[in-house]
């Protein structure tokens, strides 16, 4: 068994009588898109900052690339990068300013390179001087996107990715990530509201509702195998009624 | 550590300089002033008194130590505070960032950015108000090195106390150096302080080096115990500091703070 991208195990945060995250075990493959999906206050925003290290979990571990993220933070979050709609870049640095920091940050080799490269694939050449404040919410989604890619992660997480985007640009961003988890090195933890954006992109979705994981499976399927419409139906159902201590595989 | 990583810290405040003038005017201007302004206070001094005291030494001297050293601690802060107004937490420590050369960048640019100010007022103090800062030879070493290091312990403990209270405590940070230069004796002996004062002196670095410096421009000599003593506190100050900083960040990362300050932001 390969080691994967992301392996969670028994993942807890409680805020006194709070149970923000209870009890979440969950994987990440390589190639893998996997939909972090649930209404908001779900828990899904905490299990990420737990994945990146700035939540420390009341109990459980979190593995990056088989590192444990509690006893090496560094090295586990070398492989690691994000993108989020509540983690913009510093406005008043340009666009070159905040891919050369984050690549430095993240301590990348061949920078120079690396940027021209990402400042081609997302389109971003003639902002380069620009102040990252002055851009546009897509511009600044594909910002976010190439410092989210600046090191080559092996696990990446995108909160909310497309949240600000028109359909068009949405739909270039997604393509982009699927091309990306394509080629097989990367796992992408993905959050969204969006359910037609799931269904296409996502190879399988983790439901979470008070903290638990409710459901998992493929988001093709698994509105049928439990009697909804589609999956934005489902996730009106579950998110309304949640399902006590269910979690089949479909 | 890393050094690229540490570079980077440095970096983004040269960035922000460069693109900024207005960011660079606050390093130049306010130690201008305050040097002009006590330049011909001494010369006034000097001109209305006959004690032979020379207070362009004395009282010059002071105030460009005493400037050298709030800089170094304002360096130190506003790095960080760059993180604080720009939201970016999540951002640097989501990265593999060590918590060390985090600090290592935020010292770095208050070097930086100190010696920029250091460099204007020795310029205008000796240009304009003939204060010979080199007579004091060697001594600037442990002089500087004091300042320096007690700027550092001030600037990350400040650091730490807005990671822990938050954004709004940032108010609480600039009159740090006005709370201490009463006790420190920048501009009369620490034996002018009644008991309790001179006490909390005595626990304060810069104290030592401006009772050195008062007693050599008064052509006095100087204990070197007592400088020794000096520089080893600023340097207790600077490792306690750095443990503070560090204890807060673990509190900050269990308690959800630092993910909190960035969740704040589209709320």
């Amino acid at each position: 068994m390969p080691t994967p991208a992301l392996k969670a195990t028994r993942l807890c945060k409680r805020y006194g009588s709070l149970h923000a995250v209870d009890d979440v075990s969950f994987q990440v493959q390589h190639g893998e898109i996997v939909g972090l999906l649930g209404p908001n206050g779900a828990g899904k925003t905490t299990t990420i900052n737990m994945v990146l290290g700035v939540l420390q979990p009341s109990s459980g571990s979190v593995e990056i690339e088989g590192i444990d993220i509690g006893r090496r933070r560094s090295e586990a979050l070398a492989h690691t990068n994000f993108a989020a709609v509540y983690a913009t870049l510093p406005g008043n640095l340009s666009v070159y300013q905040n891919l050369r920091f984050f690549g430095l940050l993240y301590d990348v080799a061949q920078l120079r390179a690396r940027i021209e490269l990402l400042l081609a694939q997302f389109d971003l050449l003639p902002l380069r001087d620009t102040r990252c404040g002055l851009l546009s919410s897509g511009e600044q989604t594909r910002l976010a996107l190439a410092k989210a890619l600046l090191n080559s992660p092996r696990l990446l997480l995108l909160d909310e990715p497309t949240a600000s985007l028109d359909p068009s640009a949405a739909d270039l961003i997604r393509g982009r990530i699927r091309a990306m988890a394509s080629h097989g090195d990367c796992g992408i933890l993905w959050t969204s509201h969006n359910m037609y954006e799931v269904e296409e992109t996502c190879d399988r979705v983790l439901f979470v509702s008070h903290g638990k994981i409710l459901l998992e499976g493929d988001p093709k399927t698994l509105p049928q195998h439990h009697g909804a419409a589609s999956l934005e139906e489902l996730f009106i159902r579950l998110a309304r009624e949640p399902l006590a201590d269910q979690r089949p595989a479909s | 550590m890393r050094l690229r990583p540490i570079a980077a810290i440095a970096l983004r405040q040269l960035y922000l300089m460069r693109s900024s003038p207005v960011r660079v005017l606050p390093m130049i201007a306010w130690v201008a002033v305050d040097i002009v302004l006590w330049g011909f206070i001494a010369r006034y001094l000097n001109s209305v008194t006959a004690t032979g005291i020379n207070f362009t030494a004395s009282l010059l001297g002071a105030v460009l130590f005493w400037d050298f050293f709030t800089r170094v601690m304002q360096g130190v802060t506003m790095a960080f505070f760059e993180d604080v107004w720009s939201r970016n937490f999540i951002n640097v420590f989501a990265s593999p960032l060590l918590i060390s050369e985090y600090l290592s960048g935020l010292v770095l640019t208050g070097v930086t950015t100190s010696l920029v100010g250091l460099i204007v007022m020795l310029i205008i103090a000796t240009m304009i108000f003939g204060l010979h800062f080199a007579a004091l030879g060697l001594l600037l070493v442990p002089f500087l090195m004091v300042l320096f290091l007690f700027g550092i312990a001030l600037g990350v403990l400040a650091s730490a106390m807005v990671l822990r209270l938050g954004p709004a405590s940032e108010w609480l940070v600039w009159p740090i150096p006005a709370l201490l230069s009463p006790f420190v004796g920048v501009f009369y002996p620490l034996a002018t302080l009644p008991s309790w004062m001179r006490h909390i002196g005595q626990l304060l670095p810069p104290s030592y080096v401006f009772e050195a410096m008062r007693s050599v421009v008064a052509g006095g000599g100087y204990s070197n115990a007592a400088l020794a003593l000096g520089v080893s506190l600023a340097a207790v100050y600077v490792l306690l500091a750095a443990w503070l900083f560090t204890v807060v960040y673990r509190y900050a990362v269990r308690s959800g703070l630092l993910a909190r300050y960035s969740a704040e932001s589209v709320s």
